[in-house]
């Protein structure tokens, strides 16, 4: 054997000493061994479900980044589990949703997805907002033959992963296009400027499509400039916007990056409109962006103020709960529960495959977000909306079929 | 040579067995919890090479594991197919072939994690302290914001479908983590007993006087950077293939705190003792997972009781929990068994 | 020309927040060697002081510019005490430790506020009121708000008052002598512990100063949002040289001038070389930290001071 290392005198001044490294080490492994059967332990008592329950996996953003949008999902899907318990739950036995938290955080999506599916033994999976979290949980998902539905992942790659995987929004594709095609035709525009937040994949991917969409219909991509969720100061683009002479200025964001980058650019005399997706959506939209988003516009997957019976009862119903006005997030949370629900009861027993059967043959089933018809990518077709902000208030302006 | 030999083929034969049972034993999200802490060791013990025994204090491992990351994700994912497939004729059979491809790709990956641990190592030849903690800081924020803006890995959206390591390989994730964590593992035990390690130990204490005795002080701290970056390449590499996605935000230098912390809460500058501070740093937060529902806005409280964790730490027992010692040292098993002496195991 | 005088200002105007930051950092490393990494975390709650004082205050429907002093004067007071208590419960008892020790401390202290803050303020954004009525200007050519203005304006005002401090009073020049030769200034008669203490004081009430002005232009603000302004702050203070005052604020306009300029050459950059370089304005400030220290490490206006060993 190599002879000891020899233990050199170092050369820093004597160090206050704290319990020695044999106290240390004993406790860290008894700690250690503890946390390892409760671990252990746990795993036993949790997890599988009692004859008389469905168990569905729910993982969303409840912290983080994106905490807005996994807490609104989640009161969605709340709303519509207690509705449907109400009614006598899933073929008599009720229906038990578990939630986990995946903080926005990738791996967190990816751990607590697997705890769910093997410890929890959940049947089904309803989840992400964030695509990227979508994309890391998918594969397990996939694997392990759950079936998963993702409220509002625009992502076109999520259903792609398998056909276990579905989800009830439209695709950025579909989204991007549209709204080029708003721009282009409804409000005229032939010089667009884009905006994109090149952190998120949502916001790359939209921005992308708009681009393709417009410069296909012969406008012209006057400038494309970006920024990172996170950053405050957005002037150094939109002066550079400001310069290029555009007619209108697509932004593809969050709603809280949106509300800022609408009043730095009025701040700096830019009066176009600006044009947006799905991200836009939020209660507190206005709140941030005030009266710097009078005349813009974007896409949504419901027309929150629609006399549509099946909107507004779900409107009544949602702010009579949660005393707030629902946002597209929480009608697509209650959409993919409800239609979880509803293929659990045409399936011919509650299991994953059978489960996957009924979901992909999904027809004209009447979601608060429109009908839901699945096609063979598991991706619903249904329109989109282009809501208006005038006088303080959101609007409808346009609806645009599926193309 | 022989022994060593032996030594190896019943590591992997090890290797193969654990990762064959232990599916069967455990529940897929213990398994996971194992793989992380694999995958940790790897990181802890790697930046604990070159904070621990060197001396320089590095922030941006992280970037490395990025690196290592997309590299070798990248060659699998656009080469991968066409590779396994491409087997000679009369040559190993797709399974076997399979895993040369991936330990390739993993290889690839770290040797270019490597590279990016030169070109950062070599700014620390004028810089100490906290100069090239920032430095380093800098350099993984560079590389994040630089895969953030590659398109063709996907970009600020993430590298989604990376292969699973069971697509090219019979084994699963577990094989090839063990395998690099005590791989990971020997070779620092061996770098460190060495007169390179001795070099390593010298610049740590006192560069000046290691100077003045002619240890090439350049040559051992780019050395440090370039091992420390390849493995934390290989863990990366490792990390991506089982998740089967990548995106830049996993690699900030939040991550890199994290596996500082591992490094000086086990010691710095003892081996042994970043393997127990990855094993306790992976289970305590899924252990804490409940928690979250007593904190005020449900935070998880991870990062708040790990930097104050931190800071009691630096206040009370700066050293970690084994300082510059090995468990061997703390747990004197091993010399009693053997008394020191010229060497006699071993022939090379 | 009207656009270049545009991002001119816009960089001026970030740059002079920066530049407020940066003094925090350049002041703290020259009497202590210390890099404080929980300075970014004072600025944090400097901001989040200012959003609360103002809805206590009932700004929101109320703004006036009286209101908006008195906002910023209590954040400087919290945060003041908030610097005084970081230094004594965590930096102090280090004093003769190895740097690593107190570097890994600082670092611990502001995760530790960041996540800490997440809990305390809850991990969403808040829209900071504006405390004083807001209008639109145009110089010439350049669209402007009375807000950018009134950034530029205190935060020259403070370094000015700093400057004035540093170098015009007893306290700066112990301030001074300090970070020259510690063992010296204190064989000298000066109560170095109490110095330390009040350069901490001082560098976070500019840092609070930093944090109600960057609410003011930039108006959400969430736990997490000292990282990045920090760390780009701290760029500014290497920069300009660390341990140098008139540095700090150099680098700090330099910084916010570097950015502004790399969203504004983008067009050009992607014509050119089919780059955005705008998406790497991270990167780029990075980028000349390590320029800096590589090639520079004294800083613009440092001065060169060889190893003695």
């Amino acid at each position: 054997m190599t002879p000891k290392r020899p233990n050199l005198p170092t050369a820093q001044p004597p160090r206050r000493e704290g319990p020695g490294p044999l106290a240390l080490s004993a406790i860290a492994l008894v700690a250690l061994a503890a946390v390892a059967s409760g671990c252990g332990g746990g795993g036993d008592r949790s997890g599988g479900a009692a004859a008389s329950e469905v168990v569905v996996g729910e993982y969303g953003s409840l912290t983080g980044q994106t905490a807005a949008f996994g807490s609104q999902t989640h009161r969605g899907i709340e709303l519509a589990v207690d509705e449907i318990n109400a009614a006598g739950g899933v073929k008599g036995r009720t229906f038990r949703l578990v939630t986990e938290d995946d903080q926005s955080k990738q791996e967190e999506a990816a751990t607590v997805v697997r705890k769910l599916i093997s410890r929890d033994k959940v049947i089904a999976l309803l989840g992400e907002v964030a695509s990227s979290c979508s994309l890391a949980a998918a594969p397990i998902a996939q694997e392990a033959k759950v079936p998963m539905i993702s409220p509002s992942s625009t992502n076109p790659k999520v259903t792609l992963v398998g056909d276990y995987i579905f989800r009830v929004c439209f695709l950025d594709d579909f989204q991007g296009h549209a709204m080029a095609r708003f721009c282009f035709n409804t409000l005229g525009a032939r010089k667009a400027a884009i905006l994109r937040d090149i952190r998120q994949d949502y916001s790359v991917g939209l921005a992308n499509f708009f681009a393709e969409e417009f410069a296909r219909l012969g406008g012209q991509v006057a400038s494309d400039q970006s920024y990172s969720s996170g950053d405050s100061d957005f002037k150094a683009q939109l002066t550079a916007i400001r310069a290029a002479g555009a007619d209108v200025l697509f932004v593809p964001g969050y709603y809280n990056d949106v509300g800022q980058i609408a009043i730095q650019a009025r701040d700096l005399g830019l009066t176009i409109p600006l044009t947006g997706g799905d991200g836009w959506e939020s209660p507190t939209l206005l709140a941030i962006g005030g009266k710097a988003l009078e005349g813009c516009y974007y896409s949504n997957h419901f027309d929150p103020s629609s006399s549509d019976p099946t909107v507004a009862n779900f409107f009544r119903k949602y702010s009579d709960r949660y005393h707030e006005a629902p946002g597209a997030l929480a009608a697509l949370g209650y959409d993919s529960a409800k239609l979880l629900a509803d293929a659990m009861t045409r399936a011919t027993d509650i299991t994953g495959p059978a489960i996957r059967g009924e979901l992909a043959a999904t027809k004209g089933w009447a979601g608060v977000s429109g009908l839901i018809t699945m096609d063979q990518n598991r991706n619903p077709v249904k329109p989109l909306v282009v809501l208006q902000i005038q006088d303080g208030k959101i609007s409808l302006r346009e609806t645009i079929q599926p193309f | 040579m022989a022994r060593r030999l032996a030594l190896g083929a019943l590591l992997i034969g090890c290797a193969a067995l654990l990762d064959a049972l232990l599916p069967r034993l455990l529940d897929p999200y213990m398994f996971q919890i194992l793989i992380y802490i694999g995958i940790n060791i790897t990181l802890a013990v790697s930046l604990n090479l070159v904070n621990g025994i060197t001396g320089q204090f590095s922030i941006g491992h992280a970037g490395f594991m990025a690196i290592g990351a997309y590299v070798s994700a990248y060659i699998t994912y656009f080469f991968g197919p066409g590779l396994a497939t491409a087997t000679p004729s009369g040559g190993p059979p797709p399974g076997i072939a399979g895993e040369f491809v991936l330990f390739g790709a993993l290889l690839a990956g770290g040797l270019a994690a490597a590279g990016a641990g030169w070109v950062v190592g070599l700014p620390s030849l004028r810089l100490k302290g906290d100069y090239l903690a920032i430095v380093t800081l800098g350099f993984g924020e560079i590389i994040r914001v630089l895969i953030l803006n590659i398109e063709t890995v996907g970009g600020a959206r993430g590298f989604a479908g990376v292969p699973p390591l069971q697509k090219f390989s019979p084994v699963r994730g577990f094989f090839w983590v063990f395998l690099l964590a005590v791989a990971t593992v020997i070779v620092s035990v061996r770098l460190v007993n060495s007169s390179y390690g001795r070099a390593m130990l010298a610049v740590r204490e006192d560069e000046v006087a290691a100077e003045a005795s002619g240890v090439n002080t350049t040559q051992t701290k780019v050395g440090a950077f370039v091992v420390g970056a390849f493995f934390a390449g290989m863990a990366g590499g490792l990390l991506g293939h089982y998740l089967q996605y990548l995106n830049p935000a996993m690699f900030t230098f939040v991550k890199s705190f994290e596996i500082l912390i591992m490094v000086v809460l086990g010691g710095m500058g003892s081996i042994t003792g970043s393997v127990l501070a990855a094993a306790i740093m992976t289970i305590l937060p899924e252990a804490l997972r409940g928690v979250k529902d007593y904190t005020p806005h449900n935070i998880d409280p991870r990062m708040v009781l790990f930097s104050l964790l931190l800071i009691v730490l630096m206040l009370t027992r700066p050293t970690g929990l084994l300082g510059h010692r090995e468990i061997w040292d703390v747990v004197p098993w091993r010399r009693r068994r053997h008394p020191a002496g010229p060497n006699s195991g071993g022939a090379a | 020309m009207n656009t270049f005088l545009q991002h001119l200002l816009n960089g001026i105007a970030t740059g002079s927040i920066y530049a407020l930051l940066a003094l925090g950092y350049t002041m703290v490393y020259g009497v202590l060697k210390l890099i404080n990494f929980a300075h970014s975390e004072i600025f944090m709650v400097g901001a989040f002081t200012g959003y609360y004082a103002a809805h206590a205050l009932g700004l929101a429907s109320n703004p006036s510019l009286l209101g908006a002093a008195t906002v910023m004067l209590i954040s400087m007071t919290v945060c003041g005490l908030l610097g005084f208590l970081n230094e004594r419960i965590a930096y102090r008892p280090l004093r003769t430790a190895p740097r690593i020790t107190s570097l890994i401390t600082a670092m611990g202290v502001s995760l530790f506020l960041q996540y800490g803050g997440q809990m305390v303020f809850g991990p969403d954004p808040k829209f900071f009121p504006q405390v004083f009525p807001k209008s639109n200007l145009q110089l010439g050519g350049v669209v402007t708000t009375n807000y950018q203005l009134f950034v530029v304006a205190v935060a020259i005002a403070l370094m000015a008052g700093l400057q004035w401090i540093v170098y015009r009073t007893r306290f700066g020049k112990a301030m001074r002598a300090v970070s020259h030769n510690f063992e010296m200034a204190s064989l000298m008669g000066i109560p170095t512990d109490r110095i330390i203490s009040m350069t901490f004081v001082l560098g976070s009430v500019l840092a609070a100063a930093a944090g109600n002005l960057y609410g003011l232009v930039y108006p959400r603000i969430d736990p997490l949002m000292g990282v990045f302004p920090g760390l780009k702050a701290f760029v500014a203070a290497v920069l300009g040289g660390i341990g140098n005052v008139p540095g700090a604020m150099l680098g700090g306009m330099l910084i916010g001038l570097v950015e502004e300029y790399a969203v504004a050459i983008d067009p050009w950059a992607w014509g050119a070389l089919h780059v955005h370089v705008g998406r790497f304005k991270d990167a780029i400030v990075f980028a000349i930290l390590v320029a800096i220290l590589v090639f520079r490490p004294s800083g613009l206006l440092g001065r060169y001071e060889p190893e003695k060993v």
